[in-house]
């Protein structure tokens, strides 16, 4: 049996979220993840652990998960596509060095399966509660891809898109699932090797002396050498220019540097951005949810239509960047909007700073199960 | 022939245009990198398969100033960074330049576990004693009684033996040089590109201008000078009694062993998995 067979398990199978998660990463190829033992993300690792040495893959538990990240962070420079797999303990940890990804754009996929925070929390409990943080957990300004899967099956789907995301904006792209969909067990359907699409890097078409290792190409995305290959460049936390090398100095290079991070987001959602539209076009209440939350808002929201309210669901795919454009436009036809989430009010804020003069009703849940679709239906009954 | 065409036969290893470098004069950093540079020359190596990484402080710059694929990484990460580096790319050979605070204050729990791994990195830690970068604070290794600009009243803390504490924590080859012993030095740094798994070298480096001037050696010459009066070569002595003191400053290899690499016993493994699986 040759390599790649055994790398992509296509056919019908019975797993669990964080298993479905890992062969995802395996489909998308990667071939490396450092991690580190934490409830409820571990049996991504434990997986992949088993399975990496299958086909040549590198699994190693590093010393903690700041290594875990920076171990990523290494080997994406060596060329590999990498992950790693943490909660929310673990993420706080990596901060520092999702910032140092960002800074020298190498593509990775963190992995962070919320449970309740703050501190250790509810170790086995869900949680939507790292949603904010994904995008603001480093310090400076920055841009970052989030996607949020609801389903055992886009557990495999998404890690795969997150790899492709990772690698065609040089950026850390974060699955930010949660305790239930990672300990879930669904039908997964893995596709043959021709139906994944998958995106590698950009690689350099010009001889190493030429070589700008952070020159830009018209995406705001620059072509990446991997050590190794002859180009002999230089990568750093610090402000640098289109060489690598560190300016520190210049208000100029700083400028132009940190906008073209934020920009080659920013000015690329239109290709980044998924949403999931149910109902929404003639609704006069529309529930903004995503995770495994978004499933009780769907059943909340078929439950309304028998009931004669006009409701819709516009679920997050995507969390960041943020799908401003379809929570606007679906704000703009609608009466009022309901968010749920298993928080104090995250991505809340980002639907009411687009909603414009529309009210926005909020439920909150904290500490125990997703909300039940009678919750969210009480409060679609009461928007309506 | 004018001097302009002059080139030094070792500037194909530096990025000039990354000159000049950001060092006080007096400091011990440019006598490592030249010493790393000659060894490098001197093994002819190929600078395609080098990776140089560094940690946060001043001799952190020097991956910047070596031609080849470089990382300056964040504060306390260039082991953990370049573990991942290795792992993905056996072939490559990664040298972690960096100081005592990056390595063993901050850093400290990724140089353990790579020496317990015996990862094949080769790390050179340049120790001043002190932070050099961020003005003269008290670190991991600052000697009892040292005054620095936090330990104002003099250091109560014991300070780290770093040769110690790698050959305990499971490293191949562990050596001690000073700034003095170039000729040493680069014999040794020679000997660690050819080891397999993971390797030490601490240099011990004049700071006259942050730490010296606080205690007594305001000169570069004096920082010297007590390298000069206090070194003494004990190969292959217990790495315990290894002391840094005013009187007696131990240097020399302390360990040189056979060991397995990580990656080697990593990649073996994955083999027999594979040869495994063929078999069902």
């Amino acid at each position: 049996m040759s390599n790649a067979k055994k790398a992509l398990l296509t056919g019908v199978h019975f797993m669990n979220g964080d298993e479905a998660c890992a062969e995802g990463a395996i489909a998308a190829g990667c071939r490396f993840f450092a991690g580190y033992p934490i409830t409820p993300a571990t049996e991504i690792a434990e997986h992949l652990a088993e399975r990496m040495p299958e086909f040549g893959g590198i699994y190693i538990q590093m010393e903690d998960e700041i290594a875990s990240i920076a171990a990523v962070i290494g080997a994406s420079y060596s060329g590999c596509k990498a992950m790693t797999a943490t909660s929310g303990p673990g993420f706080s940890l990596m901060q520092e060095n999702i910032g140092l990804a960002v800074m020298t754009e190498a593509p990775c996929v963190i992995v962070d399966i919320m449970r309740g925070g703050p501190s250790t929390g509810q170790p086995t409990l869900p949680g939507q509660q790292d949603v904010m943080q994904a995008k603001w957990g480093s310090h400076g300004d920055y841009g970052i891809i989030a996607l949020s899967p609801s389903s055992v099956q886009e557990m495999f789907d998404l890690t795969v898109e997150a790899f492709n995301l990772a690698e065609s904006y040089r950026v850390p792209a974060m699955l930010m699932g949660d305790e239930v969909v990672g300990h879930m067990w669904e039908r997964v359907t893995i596709p043959s090797a021709s139906e994944i699409k998958i995106i590698s890097r950009k690689k350099p078409n010009v001889t190493p002396d030429k070589y700008k290792p952070f020159k830009p190409d018209e995406n705001l995305v620059p072509p990446m050498a991997c050590f190794g290959e002859g180009y002999h460049f230089h990568a750093t936390g610090l402000t640098h220019d289109e060489r690598g090398y560190p300016m520190t100095q210049s208000s100029e290079v700083q400028s132009k540097l940190v906008r073209r991070l934020c920009d080659k987001i920013d000015r690329n959602a239109d290709k980044i951005v998924k949403v999931q539209q149910v109902m929404v076009d003639d609704a006069d209440v529309v529930v903004v949810a995503y995770g495994i939350v978004a499933r009780a808002a769907l059943s909340a929201v078929r439950k309304a239509r028998e009931s004669g309210i006009k409701a819709g669901l516009l679920r997050l795919v995507t969390l960041w960047p943020f799908p401003e454009k379809q929570v606007a436009a679906a704000a703009e036809c609608a009466k009022a909007m309901v968010v749920p989430e298993m928080n104090c009010g995250q991505m809340v804020r980002e639907v009411q700073r687009v909603a414009g003069m529309k009210p926005v009703a909020f439920l909150s849940k904290l500490g125990e199960d997703p909300h039940t679709p009678l919750e969210i239906l009480e409060v679609i009954r009461r928007s309506a | 022939m004018v001097l302009e065409e002059l080139v030094h036969p070792y500037s194909r290893y530096l990025r000039s245009d990354m000159m000049p470098h950001i060092w006080c004069s007096g400091c011990g950093n440019g006598i490592v990198l030249n010493c790393f540079v000659h060894a490098l020359d001197e093994l002819k190596m190929d600078m395609d398969k080098l990776v140089v990484v560094s940690g946060i402080g001043c001799i952190g710059r020097t991956a910047g100033y070596i031609n080849a694929d470089s990382f300056h990484t964040t504060h306390g990460r260039p082991i953990a960074f370049a573990s991942g580096v290795k792992l993905a790319n056996p072939e490559l050979e990664i040298v972690v330049i960096s100081g005592d605070g990056d390595l063993f204050a901050i850093g400290g729990n990724h140089f353990i576990h790579a020496a317990r791994r015996n990862l094949g990195l080769k790390v050179i830690c340049v120790n001043n004693f002190t932070y050099g970068m961020t003005g003269g604070q008290q670190g991991p290794t600052t000697p009892r009684e040292s005054l620095t600009t936090t330990t104002p009243y003099g250091n109560i803390e014991h300070p780290f033996n770093l040769v110690h504490l790698a050959a305990a924590s499971g490293a191949t080859y562990v050596a001690r040089w000073t700034s003095l012993h170039v000729r040493r030095l680069t014999l040794s740094l020679k000997k660690m590109l050819q080891k397999e798994g993971f390797c030490f070298i601490e240099v011990v480096s004049p700071c006259p201008e942050i730490f010296g001037r606080r205690n007594k050696m305001r000169t570069p010459l004096e920082m010297m000078e007590w390298f000069k009066r206090a070194s003494v070569v004990e190969n292959f002595s217990d790495p315990s009694k290894a002391d840094i003191t005013p009187q007696r400053l131990v240097v020399g290899e302390f360990v040189d062993v056979e060991k397995v690499s990580y990656e080697k016993l990593l990649h073996e493994k994955i083999s027999q998995i594979n040869e495994k699986s063929m078999r069902w």
